[in-house]
């Protein structure tokens, strides 16, 4: 029977919704052969843990030490470790965050176990699918080893489950070791915006941009429809907007109900990012543009022409209702 | 210092996959290096050198490469760029898990004893994510996962990584022997600085194409053949692929004239304004 540990993240006492789509694919597996769902809360201040008592857990887990704020996967690494053997999992994983993509492979490492990442579906307790290439390709893969690593894509989980209240359980010690590494900053990208991966509509632009200053354009068409700023890699890679807009195989991978791609040209490595999306829609001066293959919409011409007259439509739109 | 750069070879990612037989035919494929180990090179060719003084070198770069040592051309297009020596591990790499390879890249980091091994994020072919990560695990390493700007403080024989986390930039310090793993933007033109390097110096966008003079040089050097007994390391088999198939196609979308038209088919069709 499996024992599946999910590894939270939390912040001011609760749980980051980020980490909610990596407790639904716990639930899915342990489901899969009458298991355990447990979680996992680390950090300085583990009070979150009373705010993960709701997905039916046969325990909510803390470990407690100043090692493991801020967040660096080697004192992670460590406590996972560590957390995974009192246990007993034969599971362990949680979404596919920039945290526990750090931090999940070192401790599988560790324990000379493999890893699933980016798991989209559960196909048995040892069997998962996953994209690849540049999500071209979908494999199921089997897993064999003392425990069974996984990281969940978040689009493709549902909120959790709710369940009974667990019990939270203090884990004893064990060294944590940072192995001399220090954590100078975080440059945090401030945006009143909702979280791009979290947002329903999201509005994104690519070099046909040309600079920076335009995308004032869409980010008043953005903020006008409450959603998230966007980007392809290449208006990211010249500085037009940060990185972290970066939709795509190496930015992040949304699924909104409606995405507007402009002046974006649709290579596959963007397309791996944003193909989920309910509604597409692409807006771009080139017919040819692989983007139209996708797009719900397709609308051949220019953002400068096209996309101040959207945004006073919608504009009337939202006054009207 | 030595630095250690992980070289793997995928099908060329601008073909289209060709499914048969329940896996990816490769048979015609073109090889090509994979990208993030072109900028992992470039990166480490970029903390080695003095810029501006051709010849003067603060490391050795060695790439590694786990392949049939046959099938190594990966492996001379990097010595042709830059790198200074190869070693490959001479096993067929699909028939190993990810817990082998990374074994096998901890051994080489080991017999070489090395000080920094440079890694890229993501194989583009299988996407997991998680070789250099577990690299750092196996040998109880400090690691700077993501990195997109690396700065080599040499006295301090430590690195300062900017990390590209979900949110922001993270920048952490990283005493070596230690484990980085790039992303994209490490190849943008400053992205990359060693102490001695002039702070105003830009490199070109992008890794660099081999010179005549690299690809000439490069049939000379050295590349070390082993193999995963050679460094105590079992080919094991952990994860399994039980089925392939491409993902369902989106239904064909279709042309608005207008504007107004878009507007009206988002309102009334699609109802998600
Ligand atoms: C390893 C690797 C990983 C990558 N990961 C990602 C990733 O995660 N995300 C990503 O996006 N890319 C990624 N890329 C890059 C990707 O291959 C493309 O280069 C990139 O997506 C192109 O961005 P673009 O569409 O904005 O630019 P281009 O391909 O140059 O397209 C610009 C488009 O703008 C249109 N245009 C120009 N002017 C106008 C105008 N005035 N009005 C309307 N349209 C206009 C043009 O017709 C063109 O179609 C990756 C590449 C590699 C090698
Ligand atoms: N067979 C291999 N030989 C050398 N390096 C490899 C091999 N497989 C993976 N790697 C390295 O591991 C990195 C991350 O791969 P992955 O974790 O599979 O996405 C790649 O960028 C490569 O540098």
């Amino acid at each position: 029977m499996s024992r599946v540990l999910v590894v939270l993240e939390t912040a001011n006492g609760a749980v980051k919704s980020a980490s909610l789509p990596g407790v639904t694919c716990g639930q899915q597996i342990a489901a899969k052969d009458g298991g355990e769902l447990h979680l996992l809360v680390l950090g300085a201040d583990v009070s979150a843990a009373e705010a993960a008592r709701g997905f039916g857990a046969a325990a909510v887990h803390t470990l407690t030490a100043a090692e493991l704020e801020p967040f660096t996967a080697e004192a992670w690494g460590d406590a996972i470790v560590h957390a995974a053997r009192s246990i007993g999992a034969t599971h362990v994983g949680g979404t596919a965050t920039s945290t526990l993509r750090d931090a999940l492979p070192r401790a599988a490492a560790v324990l000379d176990s493999p890893l699933v990442s980016e798991v989209v579906a559960v196909k048995a307790v040892d069997t998962f699918t996953r994209p690849i290439s540049a999500g071209r390709a979908l494999v199921d893969m089997k897993l064999s080893g003392p425990v069974a690593f996984f990281t969940a894509r978040a689009t493709e989980f549902p909120p959790p489950n709710q369940g009974g209240s667990s019990p939270v359980k203090a884990l004893g010690g064990t060294q944590l070791n940072t192995r001399g590494v220090t954590v100078v900053g975080v440059h945090k990208t401030e945006s009143a915006r909702p979280a791009l991966t979290e947002a329903r509509v999201v509005v994104s632009g690519g070099r046909g941009m040309r600079e920076g200053a335009n995308f004032g354009v869409l980010e008043e068409l953005t903020d006008l429809l409450g959603g998230a700023l966007g980007a392809s890699r290449a208006a990211t890679d010249a500085g037009m907007v940060p990185a972290d807009l970066q939709v795509g195989q190496t930015g992040k991978i949304v699924a909104p109900e409606l995405y507007i791609a402009v002046a974006i040209s649709g290579a596959i490595q963007h397309l791996a990012g944003m193909k989920g999306s309910k509604t597409i829609v692409a807006i771009n001066k080139d017919e040819e543009a692989p983007i139209f293959q996708i797009a719900d919409y397709g609308l051949v011409a220019k953002w400068e022409d096209t996309i101040p007259q959207l945004t006073a439509l919608v504009r009337q739109h939202k006054a009207a209702n | 210092m030595k630095i250690l750069v992980t070289v793997k070879r995928i099908p060329d990612p601008d073909e289209s996959l060709k499914f048969a037989g329940g896996g990816l035919d490769t048979s015609s494929s073109k090889w090509v290096p994979n990208a993030f180990d072109e900028y992992a090179v470039e990166t480490a060719l970029r903390l080695s050198e003095v810029a501006g003084k051709r010849g003067k070198k603060l490391a050795e770069v060695i790439v590694m490469s786990v392949c049939p040592a046959k099938q190594r051309q990966h492996v001379t297009q990097f010595l042709a760029m830059g790198a200074d020596r190869g070693v490959v591990v001479d096993h067929n790499p699909d028939e190993l898990d990810t817990i082998a390879i990374s074994k096998a890249i901890a051994g080489v980091f080991k017999q070489e004893a090395c000080d920094l091994l440079i890694i890229g994020k993501l194989s583009q072919d299988n996407e997991g994510n998680q070789v250099g990560q577990r690299v750092a695990g196996l040998l109880g390493l400090p690691q700077a996962s993501f990195a997109a700007t690396v700065n080599w403080d040499e006295g301090a024989n430590n690195i300062s990584v900017g990390r590209e986390v979900d949110d922001g930039v993270e920048t952490k310090r990283v005493p070596l022997p230690a484990v980085v793993t790039v992303d994209l933007r490490v190849v943008l033109p400053t992205s990359v600085v060693n102490n001695v390097t002039p702070a105003n110096h830009k490199y070109q966008e992008g890794p660099r194409l081999a010179s005549l003079r690299g690809i000439t040089m490069a049939k000379r050097k050295k590349v070390k053949v082993v193999t995963l007994g050679d460094l105590k390391v079992a080919a094991t088999s952990t994860e399994r692929m039980v089925n392939i198939a491409a993902p369902p196609s989106r239904a064909a979308g279709q042309r608005v004239g207008s504007v107004e038209e878009l507007f009206q088919k988002l309102t009334k069709e699609a109802k998600v304004l």
